[in-house]
């Protein structure tokens, strides 16, 4: 699948300039701040709002092209939307929502059970939308989207307005969904937490323009890009599980071609999961110590070493045989220990600070 | 209290006209109300206050107008008559039609109001699951509006019962006819020694108005419930 996305819209108070391709399937994450235009981007690609120039192509059908007067309403575009605050229809049972897509639409592969099986809303069907909570509200929105066949799902925060407790209730949710379907998936959103734990690949979008995109290992690491100027910057590396060590109560993971102890872990051998390892967590070293509690010591080389505007740190990019990781240390350390662009460095990661990220 | 059989005929012409009214214009105004607060179209403030003229105007005067337009030499009239031999004027569909124009303006604004409070992000969304103007308008904008439309439908029979001087002007005052129960009771009051008689309808007309506003508040309550406002 491949969706590419040129749009110029002119707001009284900003210019609004995008251009992104998503080539791969999974999760293309739209991130930013609010105002930055992702919800606009997204009514834009829905069919929702017309803007002043764009151009939309969905493998290789053109949606949309100003230039050519080419404008598909949103009913003929086969783009499910799921919006923030859900829009379940009031009038009608959670059975009769979820099936309204799917009478309007030609059969398709995704199949009604299957799709309540999947979301867990099994028991609400019968249930009028104003008796469901936010979350269920939230899986039975992604539930009629999907059932109305669409060849692209298009999520605009759909986890913004519910607490923590039920956004951990409804993301095992988004990634089995991910992988039982194989169907992209633009998802907008300001949460770092999201990002990580479903996309795959992101455009950033800053005051209407695209800053950066790429896989989200890669922009997570780089430090000329805002998600590493965050306080809770860090690296996030897709990983396989080598082994476990029952009698030591730990696991052994592959990540971006280093090895890494964790506390010990409920996912099979071969299995995947995505570890995020917190850039304030990194201790460097010139030589390995001793006698230290530390699990992890890897082996990498400077990229990069960014000033940080307004603190008084400095972010380290370490390049890894595959994939990077950052670490957050005082300009006074980097003196100490000499380093530079290229030197060979060791990174000190204790097991119990990398956050494993289901699978 | 007994009703004679005059009385009862009036009683029951009233409510025939006022059904044949509303049963013709409601649509018409749901339509209206509904082009009105979705479309932007030329004409559109002109329409608007067309539609509110008879709420503004002499009773009387709508009445004159309508014998202007739809009497048997009027330009609408005489086609109705020339073409498939209707003649409205002075006859119980003529009552009905008077009665209908006067509730028109009521009951858009009814619909109007319900529809303009709708929520567009819902519409919004059955576009985006695959649904049309008009299967939207039927599964999603008339369904969530159907509290004001059913309020519109109600206070239009209301205004119907009451209706007096487009009727009165454009269908005459004639038992078992065009002789509402406003017509009766004001026929009644001509007559020395007829206040009894008056009485006696007007009691009826308030029994009607009262068992009306009632039964709307409770289909309205029932109506909400299951678009779990």
């Amino acid at each position: 699948m491949s969706l590419a996305i040129r749009l110029r819209h002119q707001y009284p108070s900003m210019q609004m300039d995008v251009a992104f391709e998503v080539l791969a399937p999974g999760v293309t994450v739209l991130f930013g701040p609010s105002g930055a235009g992702k919800s606009t981007t997204i009514a834009v690609v829905a069919g929702l709002l017309r803007p002043h120039e764009c151009r939309i192509v969905l493998d290789g059908q053109v949606l949309a092209d100003t230039a050519a007067d080419v404008w598909l309403p949103p009913e003929r575009r086969r783009i499910g939307v799921v919006f923030q605050d859900a829009r379940l229809f009031p009038h009608m049972s959670v059975a009769t929502n979820l099936r309204f897509g799917m009478r309007r639409a030609a059969p398709g592969s995704v199949r009604f059970d299957e799709v309540v099986e999947l979301l867990g809303i099994d028991a609400l069907l019968t249930r009028r939308p104003h008796t469901l909570s936010g979350g269920e509200r939230q899986r039975v929105a992604i539930g009629r989207a999907l059932l109305a066949q669409p060849n692209l799902l298009l999520m605009d925060e759909p986890l913004v307005g519910l607490d923590a407790p039920r956004k951990a209730e409804i993301l095992p949710y988004l990634t089995r969904l991910k992988t039982a379907l194989q169907l992209p998936i633009l998802y907008v959103t300001h949460s770092l937490d999201e990002v990580v734990q479903l996309g795959d690949s992101m455009v950033l979008i800053e005051a209407g323009h695209v800053v950066g995109s790429g896989t989200v290992p890669e922009i997570a690491a780089r430090t000329d890009l805002p998600l590493a100027q965050r306080d809770d910057a860090g690296a996030l590396l897709l990983c396989r599980v080598a082994e476990h060590h029952a009698g030591r109560q730990l696991t052994l993971l592959e990540a971006g071609g280093a090895p890494f102890w964790v506390p010990l872990l409920d996912i099979p051998i071969a299995g995947e999961c995505r570890i995020r390892i917190p850039a304030r967590e990194v201790i460097l070293a010139s030589k390995a110590p001793d006698a230290i509690s530390v699990h992890n010591v890897v082996a990498g080389t400077v990229r990069r070493i960014a000033e940080e505007p307004g603190r008084r740190s400095v972010l380290v990019e370490i390049a890894l045989p595959k994939g990077a990781l950052l670490s957050r240390v005082t300009p006074d350390a980097i003196a100490r220990l000499a380093l530079s662009s290229g030197s060979p460095v060791l990174a000190l990661i204790k097991s119990t600070s990398i956050e494993v990220l289901g699978s | 209290m007994v009703l004679s059989a005059e009385e009862w005929e009036a009683v029951r012409l009233t409510l025939e006209v006022a059904a044949r009214a509303v049963s013709f214009g409601l649509p018409v105004a749901v339509l209206t109300a509904w082009l009105l607060t979705r479309y932007r179209f030329l004409g559109r403030p002109l329409l608007s206050a067309l539609i509110h003229l008879p709420l503004v105007l002499p009773p009387v005067v709508t009445g004159w107008l309508l014998l202007i337009i739809f009497g048997i030499r009027g330009p609408v009239g005489s086609m109705l008559y020339d073409w498939f031999g209707i003649r409205l004027v002075f006859t119980t569909a003529g009552a009905s039609l008077a009665c209908a124009v006067m509730s028109f303006p009521v009951m858009v604004r009814a619909v109007r109001l319900s529809l303009e409070t709708a929520d567009l992000g819902l519409e919004q969304a059955a576009r985006t699951l695959g649904a049309g103007w008009l299967d939207r308008l039927f599964s999603i904008t008339l369904p969530l509006a159907s509290p004001g439309i059913l309020m519109a439908g109600i206070v239009g029979y209301a205004t119907c019962l009451g209706e007096f001087g487009a009727v009165i002007t454009f269908a005459a005052n004639i038992p078992g006819q065009t002789q509402t129960l406003p017509l009766a009771i004001y026929a009644a009051l001509q007559v020395p020694g007829g206040e009894s008689k008056a009485a006696e309808l007007s009691l009826v007309s308030l029994t009607l108005a009262l068992v009306g506003l009632l039964l709307s508040d409770w289909i309205g309550k029932r109506l909400n419930t299951i678009l779990g406002r």
